[in-house]
């Protein structure tokens, strides 16, 4: 009897170390970043940091550290990413979820998770190589490596999160709906747009909060994609440098304990904090949008 | 007198298995017609068949004919949204849209093209106060149809499907999942709406049928055993399974 209540105490005290762990790890992260990121801020004022598009660390006498260029990369690029990922997404999962028959989606769906395989460096290379050759070719450019080329691989990249979790969604929306609807005199097109895809809503959001995360956080990709200028961009045409290119391209060779070795830090934390809220804004809709049964 | 709606040697297969074997079924207008029989017998599937659900089921396959008011629902080429306008239902478990009680109602009016508002208005309130709803509702028909009890929310249903203005009413065990008091009252609608339209029900509750059906079917793995007036059924039941299921002896 005692020999088995301590067992019992022991696996409880077990499973949530390894719960624990996770948590432990994450947390330890963000304090590593903040605690860097933070000494940056001895030598540069918040204001330069979030609202100059100077970048450049290190210039001799009087180096500058504003990250507004790249935080409007990261966005456009992203932005770019949604405007071409969520259509396209939203509409094969609705396919998958409606209308497709059970042995079309059987097919498919394999199919489409297997994109999540590529590794990230082969969409780059695929950017490089051919799809920068063609916007060049189509927009009259002389170099091909813009916002628009990472736009559309980080769209290839975010679309099996979109579709997986989007179709999830609308398939969990009940069959008695649809049966109303089509009681009703609807007909399947009606049932989709009026019933099935407002009662997905808040799982489809979810699916495209969880894609843009992707977008936002993919690092390999945009670094050899987009050009890496690190001027202040005017628009998809133009190449960009985001913040994780940044981070990427510089820690490697900053010298350690400079301000410019904590201001890539505190870019970090930046990131991390900016996914951290994409994330925790996903889950808490697609918590909502299972209906009780 | 002619049928509204008559069933003619209908059979249903699911797959390989037979759920509907041969099925005669003459409902008058203006009636209710119940279908009982135990768990299984098909009378779901039949009330399902009447306004052509089935065909959201690759695997079920319908042979014979349904005729409302002698024109088959299943002649090839026959328009399914015409039907089921003309058909409406009501499901076992109340199943608002999670729209508001308005837009609930307005659904089957918009989609069929009805864009005044005043008009919708006009139909929205009528129809809830023929269901009994109108007085409980009125100030909240902005309210999402989801914060309404299950009685309520039957009610909705059966109000979203009458503002349609069908012919004929399917109603598959529409107070299964309710208390006795929104059963009552659903029960009283029922009797006051087949002054305008014919009513199929299908129920599990034995007295339920007695109270508001003029006639009853008693089926038996898919087929209809007897069917004969409400009081005839139970009172002197003509075949012994009949008198059997009735009797509690199985079901």
């Amino acid at each position: 009897m005692q020999k088995r209540h301590f067992i019992d105490i022991a696996i409880k005290w077990l499973f949530f170390g390894a719960a624990a762990t996770s948590v432990m790890v994450l947390l330890g992260i963000f304090g590593m970043l903040l605690f860097n990121g933070v000494k940056a801020f001895a030598h540069i004022s918040l204001a330069e940091f979030f609202f100059s598009s100077n970048w450049n660390p290190s210039a001799y006498g009087k180096p500058s550290y504003g990250i507004l260029a790249m935080l409007t990369s990261t966005f456009l690029v992203t932005l770019g990413a949604m405007l071409l990922a969520v259509p396209l997404g939203v509409g094969a999962a609705t396919y998958l979820a409606q209308v497709a028959t059970e042995k079309t989606r059987l097919i498919l769906k394999p199919v489409i998770e297997l994109l999540a395989a590529i590794p990230s460096v082969v969409v780059g290379f695929i950017g490089i190589v051919m799809v920068g050759p063609f916007i060049a070719r189509v927009f009259g450019l002389s170099n091909g490596l813009t916002a628009l080329n990472g736009a559309i691989l980080l769209a290839v990249m975010s679309l099996p999160t979109i579709i997986t979790v989007a179709e999830d969604a609308i398939r969990s929306v009940p069959n008695s709906f649809k049966e109303a609807s089509y009681s009703l005199g609807a007909n399947q097109w009606t049932t989709l747009i009026k019933v099935v895809l407002p009662a997905a809503y808040s799982g489809i959001i979810a699916a495209i909060i969880l894609g843009m995360g992707r977008a936002i956080g993919e690092t390999m990709t945009v670094l050899m994609a987009t050009g890496n200028a690190l001027a202040m961009p005017r628009g998809f045409f133009d190449p960009v440098r985001t913040m994780t290119a940044t981070i990427a391209i510089e820690l490697g060779e900053v010298p350690y304990g400079t301000t410019h070795y904590y201001s890539l830090f505190a870019v970090g934390a930046l990131l991390f904090l900016i996914s951290l809220v994409v994330n925790l804004l996903a889950e808490n809709l697609a918590g909502r949008y299972r209906y009780k049964l | 007198m002619k049928p509204k709606l008559a069933v003619r040697n209908l059979h249903l297969h699911y797959g390989t298995k037979e759920v509907l074997k041969g099925i005669d079924l003459d409902v008058p207008e203006n009636n209710i017609v119940a279908l009982i029989g135990p768990s299984g017998c098909g009378k779901s599937t039949l009330l399902r068949a009447m306004n052509r659900m089935h065909d959201l089921n690759p695997e079920a396959k319908v042979k014979g004919k349904i005729l409302l008011d002698d024109d088959d629902i299943y002649a090839p080429g026959k328009d399914v949204v015409a039907v089921r306008r003309k058909i409406g239902m009501v499901f076992q478990k109340p199943n608002p849209f999670p729209k508001s009680i308005f837009d609930n109602i307005a659904y089957g009016l918009k989609i069929a093209g009805e864009n005044n508002k005043q008009k919708l208005h006009a139909i929205v309130e009528r129809t809830l106060r023929s269901s009994y709803l109108w007085e409980e509702v009125k100030d909240d028909l902005d309210k999402s149809a989801l914060s309404l009890s299950g009685g309520q929310q039957q009610r909705l249903c059966i109000a979203r499907a009458v503002a349609v203005e069908p012919e004929v009413l399917l109603m598959d065990e529409p107070c299964s999942a309710l208390d006795p008091i929104s059963t009552a009252r659903i029960e009283e609608l029922m009797l006051e709406l087949k002054k305008q339209y014919t009513i199929v029900i299908v129920t599990h509750n034995m007295q339920q049928a007695q109270r508001v059906a003029d006639l009853t079917a008693f089926m038996y793995f898919g087929e209809v055993i007897e069917f004969a007036p409400t009081r005839q059924l139970f009172d002197a039941p003509q075949m012994e399974l009949t008198a059997n299921y009735l009797s509690g002896n199985f079901g």
